[in-house]
């Protein structure tokens, strides 16, 4: 077998084969060391908490509440960060009069805002999509950023030798250039908007997938809150691999793309 | 649109294709002045093909970088059919730009363009539409024997092939001067070879203009009507050489005298820079 054939096949050998691992050792674990199942239950109990959960309606309606606000923030995040991050790029005396702030900012606690957001925006969805989308917004835009900052001089020059407009080599050059960092961006961006909605429903409201799990660690419930992490893993992963599907849609020329599928070993 | 310009020349006065009147550049850097080119003159009639040599650092990527509109003078002026390509304050003269094509030394292509998009990019910017720019680019492409690759990107492609899509691109907006550095530098001898026949049918059917710089002596002889000699710090003009052989010349030529005789004066007088 080829090389490239052997690593395409390794991942779906490797990453069940770690997951199998992983849950025997935790059967082997909790159930030698007899440790009490409310506190730490073995892999079974976990595994009907999570039958149970994906039965219930309320469970779905939740998915619903937290997929939205991960998406509108999400896309909140993404269009202000594009915007935000060419304008700060491209007028240099604007990002070096705002460079402090933009760090400071940066490094703030943002979940401690919550509270305030809480007393600003309501119980409702507007306070987790303003948490999900201003954790998202910072990646994004710091990588678009850098990805117009980053044109290669040599393209420039392509673009000046055949006279082109300051908008032609905007739309032509600059927006096309950066797009694989805007991307880089996002999926960061998606980890973080997902994060952001959840912290926000522990913190405030009755609604979302957060709350279910505020409601089942109340009541001691550990394996319903196991199902619930591992469905909410399951959330973000699907999140993940739709941006990481249009990034391969849209920038299929990129290393990033393109030497994925033309590894030769 | 390709609006052809109203040639300032009437017939038996033909202005030359370009004019370069004590042309110099200085760099001011850290450490100090670099006075990169100076005093060049230089004259350029229509079709001719002009091949610019000289050691590394003489100065012939930065004057070609101001015959091509990238990099303005600090001394003297730069004609295109008699009208001044440097306007002031460092502006060029976007009319005089039209008419060129530059082949940079790296491809340069856009890696997110196809081969074919490639190429058909400075017709896009020109607003000539989709159908016609496409029809125009694959013509192109079959011109510089890349039929077949049209749909590729660049990084498919082997060095040869990218360089010579970049060539089809500058020719693409059928410019009467054409700009290449060192366009054939990265290849080994047998591709260069080739590329040079290449170009020589080009050029010849296009009928450009062309300044062409290369580290190459044969190349320069081969391809070119005059080689210029340039000699560094700061860059200047030592001597320019006819090179008058009848074209379209074939690769025999190389083993005649006549040919090495100019190949060796221009060797040696490169080797005699200290
Ligand atoms: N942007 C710049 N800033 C400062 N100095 C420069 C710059 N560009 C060129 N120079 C200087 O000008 C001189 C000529 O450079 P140039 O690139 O024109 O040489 P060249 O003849 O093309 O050399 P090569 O054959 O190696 O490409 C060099 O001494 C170089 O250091
Ligand atoms: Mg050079």
């Amino acid at each position: 077998m080829s090389q490239s054939r052997m690593l395409k096949i390794l991942p779906w050998i490797v990453t069940p084969s770690l997951v199998v691992l992983i849950v025997v050792a935790w059967h082997v674990i909790v159930t030698t060391l007899n440790v009490n199942t409310f506190i730490f239950p073995p892999p079974a109990m976990v595994w009907d908490s999570l039958v149970t959960l994906l039965g219930e309606a309320r469970t779905w309606e939740a998915v619903g509440v937290t997929v939205t606000e991960v998406l509108i923030g999400f896309s909140i995040a993404v269009v202000a960060g594009l915007i935000v991050g060419v304008v700060l790029g491209k007028v240099h005396w604007l990002e070096l009069s705002l460079r402090p702030l933009i760090v400071i900012s940066q490094v703030a606690p943002k979940v401690a805002f919550v509270p305030l957001f809480v007393i600003w925006f309501g119980f409702g969805l507007t306070s987790k999509v303003v948490l999900s989308a201003l954790l998202a917004f910072f990646p994004v835009m710091l990588n678009v950023l850098l990805g117009v900052r980053s044109v290669e001089q040599g393209h420039r020059e392509v673009m000046q030798s055949f006279n082109a407009s300051r908008g032609q080599t905007f739309l032509q050059l600059e927006m096309r250039s950066l797009q694989p960092y805007l991307f880089a961006g996002m999926e960061v961006g998606i980890v973080l908007a997902t994060i952001g909605a959840i912290v926000g429903e522990y913190l405030g409201g009755n609604d979302g997938l957060g709350n279910l799990v505020v409601s089942a660690m109340n009541s001691l419930d550990a394996a319903r809150t196991f199902a619930l992490i591992i469905l909410l893993s399951l959330i973000g992963l699907v999140l993940y691999l739709i941006v990481n599907e249009a990034k391969r849609f849209f920038i299929p020329w990129h290393e990033s793309v393109y030497g994925l599928r033309n590894t030769t070993g | 649109m390709l609006t052809p310009t109203i040639e300032t020349s009437e017939a038996g006065t033909e202005t030359p294709r370009l004019e370069i009147k004590g042309v110099g550049r200085d760099f001011h850097t850290k450490a100090g002045v670099t006075h990169a080119v100076s005093g060049i003159d230089l004259t350029i009639q229509r079709g001719e093909f002009v091949a610019l040599i000289g050691r590394s650092g003489c100065g012939k990527t930065t004057l070609l970088r101001m015959i091509g509109g990238l990099l303005a003078p600090t001394a003297g002026t730069i004609e295109v059919d008699g009208k001044s390509l440097w306007r002031e304050n460092n502006h060029v003269d976007s009319s005089a730009i039209t008419k060129l094509g530059f082949v940079f030394q790296e491809s340069n292509l856009f890696p997110w363009f196809s081969v074919l998009d490639n190429i058909a990019l400075p017709l896009k910017l020109r607003g000539v539409g989709k159908k016609e720019r496409r029809a125009r680019a694959a013509d192109l492409a079959d011109l510089v024997g890349l039929s077949g690759f049209e749909r590729s990107y660049p990084r498919e492609l082997s060095g040869g092939m990218r360089q010579r899509a970049a060539i089809a691109r500058a020719l693409s907006t059928e410019p009467e001067l054409l700009l290449m550095d060192e366009p054939f530098g990265a290849l080994d001898a047998l591709t260069r070879e080739r590329m040079n026949l290449e170009l020589q049918r080009i050029v010849l059917e296009t009928t450009s203009t062309v300044v062409f710089v290369t580290h190459d002596i044969p190349e320069a002889v081969f391809l070119a009507d005059r080689v210029v000699h340039m000699t560094p710090r700061p860059g200047r003009i030592r001597q320019i050489l006819p090179a008058d052989f009848p074209k379209p010349r074939a690769v025999d030529l190389q083993t005649t005298p006549e040919f090495n005789d100019i190949v060796r004066s221009l060797r040696h007088d490169l080797d005699e820079e200290e």
